[in-house]
């Protein structure tokens, strides 16, 4: 089973890199960029085929490694 | 003293850290490998050093602030041990839940790796009673992620509790953006947990400890680490 987390800054958790990346993009005349966020994308294979598990299973990995969960939020997407 | 330096793949100053406190306190550290269980008995004094960790792949500080040494850091620090993260240090003991908030990357996303002052924000610590409050030192930093943040209420929390032990300054003391090096939240360089036995700090006292150094500043910090070890033994 193929899965993904995708961890994302929280709101208002200042992201540097986010703007340097805006600010990169606008000086490349990319038009109509108003703010830029970045993040993470883990794509993670599971053995097994149960959904339930999966999910459970990829919520512990997200809350005790993947994600910082002082300034990071989570989504767990099984594909 | 017996001081106990955590070692991790990727740590680079634990032999910077053990040279410091053998010259301070007297007695020689042990290297404690990551994937110990436990600390070595009569520990009284736990080091996290700096360095790059796992080469900070995930977040820096994240993969080391899972290994099985750091549970029995956990225990230790519990029972009121103390314990000194610098640097990498720092932001283990954050990603490991012992300091509140994280380390963000710098402000203006640059490496900064120069010597900068800290004002000592109080005395009547054993992490900072080699000092005077108030006193400016010098020691260097070398940190591309040293931006400490918390959310609001953390660092109200921190503040009203005068946790804040060291902070960004300029050379006669001042507080403010144009010396916080890194963005960090109110300057903050080093700040302890709400019990005080766990410090954590970016900047590194251990490499001005020596006059080839060309500063010595850094010393206060380990003599009054080992005047309150030997007053408590």
């Amino acid at each position: 089973m193929k899965a993904r987390v995708t961890v994302t800054l929280k709101t208002g958790i200042l992201d540097p890199q986010g703007k340097a990346i805006e600010g990169a993009l606008k000086s490349l005349g990319v038009d109509g960029v108003a703010s830029v966020r970045q993040g993470k994308v883990f794509d993670i294979e599971l053995a097994g085929a149960d959904k339930a598990k999966a999910e459970a299973a990829l919520k512990d990995a997200a809350d005790k490694l993947l994600a910082n969960t002082v300034i990071e939020n989570y989504r767990v997407e099984l594909l | 003293m017996k001081a106990a330096i955590l070692v991790f793949p990727g740590i680079n100053r634990e032999r910077d850290m053990a040279r410091a406190l053998k010259l301070i306190s007297g007695h020689e550290p042990q290297m404690v490998w990551h994937a110990e269980t436990s600390l070595p008995a009569g520990t009284d004094l736990v080091v996290v050093p700096g360095g790059f960790s796992y080469g900070d792949y995930l977040r820096c500080g994240a993969i080391a602030a899972r290994a099985p040494v750091m549970d029995a850091v956990r225990d230790y620090a519990a029972k009121g041990g103390l314990v000194l993260g610098v640097c990498n240090g720092f932001q283990i003991l954050c990603e490991s839940g012992l300091l509140p908030g994280v380390l963000m990357r710098n402000a203006r996303l640059k490496f900064i790796c120069k010597d900068v002052h800290l004002r000592v924000e109080r005395s009547d610590t054993p992490f900072t009673r080699g000092y005077n409050a108030g006193q400016v030192i010098r020691v260097p930093v070398a940190h591309g992620e040293g931006n400490y943040e918390a959310d609001e209420e953390t660092i109200k929390r921190v503040e009203g509790e005068g946790r804040v032990l060291y902070r960004y300054c300029s050379a006669d003391g001042v507080v403010d953006e144009a010396n916080n090096i890194n963005g960090a939240a109110h300057s903050i360089a080093g700040l302890v947990n709400d019990k005080g036995n766990v410090l954590g700090m970016m900047p590194h006292p251990e490499n001005h400890v020596e006059d080839i150094m060309g500063c010595t500043d850094g010393r206060g910090l380990f003599a009054g680490l080992t005047a309150h070890l030997d007053q408590a033994a």
